[in-house]
């Protein structure tokens, strides 16, 4: 067992939400809440990350991360350290590659908001962030919820933007899902079997997680 | 320009075509009413600022809440307005006691919870103040809905078809009690509606709407006393409004007796309690003119008057006479052979008859 992958996959299932869920919920909210010209537009390109395959992803990211991007040439100005094969990179990508997970259900949980509930707020005198704050947010909030589980679950398992972008360095980008695959290589089944099971338990829990959440959704009167 | 009152010019062709100039005075009812679809709702939402309107104003007191030559539009927070939605539009993850004290934000912090449990108070509803929306019954949530209306401390009330989602015995039992607030508020109220009986029920003026115009406009009595109305006919029937005072109940017959300006008038006693306070709306298809005062019929109702005019319906072939009758009008809608045999013409001495449970008689906190 591969404490360290595990301590990696946990912290970047975790910066991944983190730095994800304000940006998700502000763009879901948007879209839920606004009609505006190329919206179908927006809403594909939230969509490409589900369809696009996580080698292609991830080899365009690696190209948007590379020293010669204005991107990467930028970041490493700012940070000091390159993007690729760091976990600041992996973080960043890995949101990149969730972004479907959590503008979608967000945008969902916004929109089974009764327009007339956010326009009875507004004649009750609040603002739109009042309104935002008081009434969108705790009505879609299940979805939220929902939104952040899939992200981190998502990000436990993601395989192949991880590798493109992070490489396989052990405690700093080799993630849970990367270090099955170089045991397996390694012929160590037991290990891998071990971590397989722990991928699993996360996978169930979190699946149960969002189905006992998934109640609160229906719970309106 | 400190006009009192809520003062509303709206002209637009899409999406909803309007063209309309509504007033409503403090202490005034005044029901926009019309078919679905023409426009009533738009006028309201055009007033709290929830849709943008192509030309026009919205003055409040002499505040502006919109004005497009000046490019003036507060946002529906930036506007005082009470707002009773069709479908209440209550917060389901709120409290009851919470979806008012959301209304509160204007009052300082201490002030709300009681504010709150006052507005409950008035509403029936203080022991409901901690139940989630989703366990309460239609009527308690349209009463939530007029309490959360009244925390904003508006300067207008606005109730969309605010009884359209109840059963007929709910509805009058909330027509009273909306008729108590609105007699306790010194604010302009503005009702849409496409029942008549809330009209008759709760208005003190009348705008009658036809595909986002006004086909008249004016005080509920002058209106529904006019003779030159046929869309109003067609909508719903011509047919006096009599505000009228409960003078005496006589059980054993089961009848009482109204004093109102076209004289002293014979109901079912009902629930009629003297000294109280009533509306009466007489269809005019049940009022019968005769040339003599008759004899030997089961009437209570024959009262003695003048023609005041009158306005043949060539569609119909009917004709509706105004008949004066004291200090006000009634109307009556015969037909042309009537006219004829009876000579009615302006200035002919004429007698109403109406059967007694012909009229239309409801309770009301009476209207200045």
């Amino acid at each position: 067992m591969d404490w360290s992958a595990l301590q990696v996959s946990l912290s970047l299932g975790v910066c991944t939400v983190v730095l994800l869920l304000p940006a998700g919920i502000a763009a879901g909210h948007w879209l839920a809440t606004h009609r505006f010209r190329g919206q179908a537009l927006v809403e594909a390109l939230v969509a490409v990350p589900l369809i696009l395959p996580p080698t292609v992803l991830g080899y365009y990211l690696l190209t948007l991360f590379g020293a010669r991007s204005p991107l990467g040439a930028a970041f490493e100005r700012l940070v000091g350290q390159a993007l690729p094969f760091s976990f600041a990179g992996l973080v960043v990508a890995s949101a990149i590659a969730n972004i479907p997970f959590v503008v979608q259900p967000i945008q969902r949980g916004f929109e089974a908001v009764p327009p007339e509930v956010r326009e009875a707020a507004a004649c009750c005198g609040l603002s739109p962030w009042q309104r935002f704050r008081l009434v969108d947010l705790p009505l879609a909030w299940p979805a939220v919820l929902t939104a952040a589980i899939l992200t981190f679950a998502h990000t436990l398992g993601e395989f192949g933007v991880v590798l493109m972008v992070g490489g396989n360095l052990p405690g700093r980008t080799r993630t849970l899902s990367i270090a099955i695959y170089d045991r397996m290589q390694a012929f160590d089944d037991r290990g891998a079997a071990t971590m397989a099971a722990v991928l699993l338990a996360v996978a169930v829990t979190t699946l149960v997680l969002t189905s006992l959440l998934a109640p609160g959704r229906a719970r309106r009167g | 320009m400190a006009e009192a009152g809520l003062h509303v010019r709206l002209r637009q062709l899409t999406p909803v075509p309007l063209d309309v100039e509504v007033h409503c005075a403090a202490g005034e009812v005044l029901a926009i009413f019309g078919p679905s679809g023409s426009g009533k709702t738009s006028i309201l939402r055009a007033i709290a600022g929830l849709a943008t309107v192509a030309a026009g104003h919205v003055r409040v007191d002499g505040t502006t809440w919109l004005d497009t030559t000046s490019g003036i539009d507060l946002p529906p927070h930036r506007r005082a307005v009470g707002v009773v939605f069709q479908e209440y539009a209550l917060f389901p993850h709120l409290d009851v006691r919470q979806n008012v004290m959301i209304a509160l934000w204007h009052r300082p912090r201490a002030e709300r919870r009681a504010r709150a449990d006052a507005l409950l108070d008035t509403l029936r509803l203080a022991d409901r103040a901690e139940r989630p929306i989703a366990d309460l019954s239609g009527g308690e949530r349209q009463r939530v809905a007029v309490a959360r209306a009244l925390a904003r401390d508006p300067q207008v009330l606005l109730l969309d078809e605010p009884f359209a989602a109840l059963d007929r015995k709910l509805r009058r039992q909330l027509q009273d009690e909306i008729d108590d607030i609105r007699a306790s508020l010194s604010i302009p109220v503005v009702l849409v509606t496409h029942d008549f009986g809330d009209v008759v029920r709760l208005a003190s003026h009348l705008l009658l709407l036809h595909e986002g115009r006004a086909v008249a406009s004016g005080p509920l009595h002058a209106l529904a006393s006019r003779a030159d109305l046929p869309w109003l006919r067609d909508q719903v029937g011509l047919g006096s409004v009599i505000d009228a005072v409960v003078h005496a109940v006589d059980a054993t017959r089961g009848l009482a007796t109204l004093a109102s300006a076209v004289g002293t008038l014979v109901a079912p006693s009902g629930s009629l309690v003297a000294g109280m306070a009533v509306r009466v709306r007489i269809p005019a298809r049940e009022v019968i003119l005769a040339s003599e005062a008759p004899s030997g019929l089961s009437l209570h109702n024959v009262m003695a008057g003048t023609v005041l005019g009158s306005v043949d319906d060539e569609a119909t072939g009917t004709v509706a006479v105004q008949v004066g009758l004291g200090s006000g009008v009634v109307l009556a809608e015969v037909t042309r052979d009537a006219i004829a045999r009876l000579g009615i013409a302006p200035g002919r001495s004429i007698h109403a008859l109406v059967k007694s449970v012909s009229l239309e008689v409801r309770r009301t906190q009476g209207h200045t």
